[in-house]
């Protein structure tokens, strides 16, 4: 829901980076992005293509997505699962004490520069 | 051309607006400002709750508003006619607020103020909306939501992040609770489940019932702030 607001902050923090290492172009970015981040790609990737483009360090970067896969771990058995196939409750015991391990993680992984 | 290179960055996206808002938090306990972050769906009585606890804390705390909405200041208005300083942040289409802008918003409340009447209570009233404003930390020194009757008791399954970042839940429109299917108990299992430190208020902005003790938490919170 927050798109093109978490597209700012990545522009905001790739020109810091690109500024440090005396960077002339930066022609891809490398996010990864937790399953349950809550962020849908689609519309990550309009928002970004409509924002690099008024900024002349990276006009035409290209966005990379890996997917960060979420793990629910619960408290009661010990085990985790994936946490998109059954939630918040536990597959292995029906307990409703579990916690996201994984997967919310919105994160530069690294931009690819000249 | 120069030579093509992958630099490592491995940061987080929020980890920049994260650090703003510990430094605005660091600012404001030094300035003696509680801010409180106050969020909720729209349509849930945030603008009649602030004035209801406005109305309750009178003479006790010298406060002030912002209010955030994407584009519009009816909210503000409504405040300026309380007596209350307000100001109107527009957030330009963007669905919440980040530490800057919450920084920016404060500046123009200190520029309200007068020196000799610090502010001891600013509360900052967040767009209308349960998913967005609770992954972003404004810099305030608690978090409160509201959930009203209608909305439902099963809100805390729903929107998990939103119940575990909130300080307080204030549980508004009692008034209407025999015409909803709406389990108080219940409600209140769901929420302590997602957050077991959450403090609940039931309430009727309206009416004025369960203001108090709400006011009364405010008014303790405020002063160990300031301590």
């Amino acid at each position: 829901m927050h798109e093109l607001g978490v597209v700012f902050y990545v522009i905001r923090d790739v020109k810091a980076v690109a500024e440090e290492h005396d960077v002339e172009r930066v022609d891809r970015v490398t996010l990864q992005i937790g399953e349950v981040s809550g962020v849908v790609h689609e519309l990550l990737r309009d928002a970004w293509k409509w924002a690099v483009r008024k900024e002349p360090l990276m006009a035409d970067a290209e966005l990379e997505i890996e997917t960060i896969p979420a793990i629910t771990f619960c408290e009661d058995c010990k085990h985790d699962y994936p946490t998109v196939e059954y939630g918040k409750t536990c597959p292995h015991c029906g307990s409703e004490h579990t916690f996201l391990v994984q997967g919310n993680e919105f994160l530069i992984k690294d931009m690819r520069v000249e | 051309m120069g030579d093509v290179r992958v630099l490592e960055v491995k940061r987080s996206v929020f980890a920049e607006n994260d650090r703003r808002a510990d430094a605005l938090r660091a600012e404001l306990k030094a300035r003696g400002t509680f801010l409180l972050n106050l969020m909720s769906s729209p349509g849930s009585g945030k603008t009649t709750t602030l004035a209801a606890t406005f109305k309750a804390l009178r003479g006790r705390l010298a406060m002030a508003v912002m209010e955030a909405d994407i584009d519009s200041d009816v909210d503000a208005r409504a405040m300026d006619a309380l007596g209350v300083p307000a100001i109107q942040l527009h957030t330009g289409g963007m669905c919440h607020l980040d530490a800057d802008m919450t920084a920016q918003g404060l500046e123009g409340l200190e520029a309200l103020a007068t020196p000799d009447t610090p502010i001891d209570l600013a509360i900052l009233e967040n767009v209308g909306n349960l998913v967005c404003p609770a992954e972003f930390d404004t810099g305030a020194s608690a978090n409160a939501m509201i959930l009203s009757v209608p909305e439902g008791d099963d809100k805390a399954l729903k929107y998990p992040l939103m119940f575990e970042v909130s300080d307080v839940v204030l549980i508004n429109k009692i008034d209407v609770l025999p015409y909803f299917d709406f389990d108080l108990e219940c409600c209140r299992e769901r929420i302590l489940m997602r957050n077991p430190k959450a403090t609940i208020f039931p309430i009727c902005a309206k009416t004025g019932e369960g203001i108090e003790p709400w006011a009364d938490w405010l008014v303790d919170a405020v002063r160990a702030w300031q301590s």
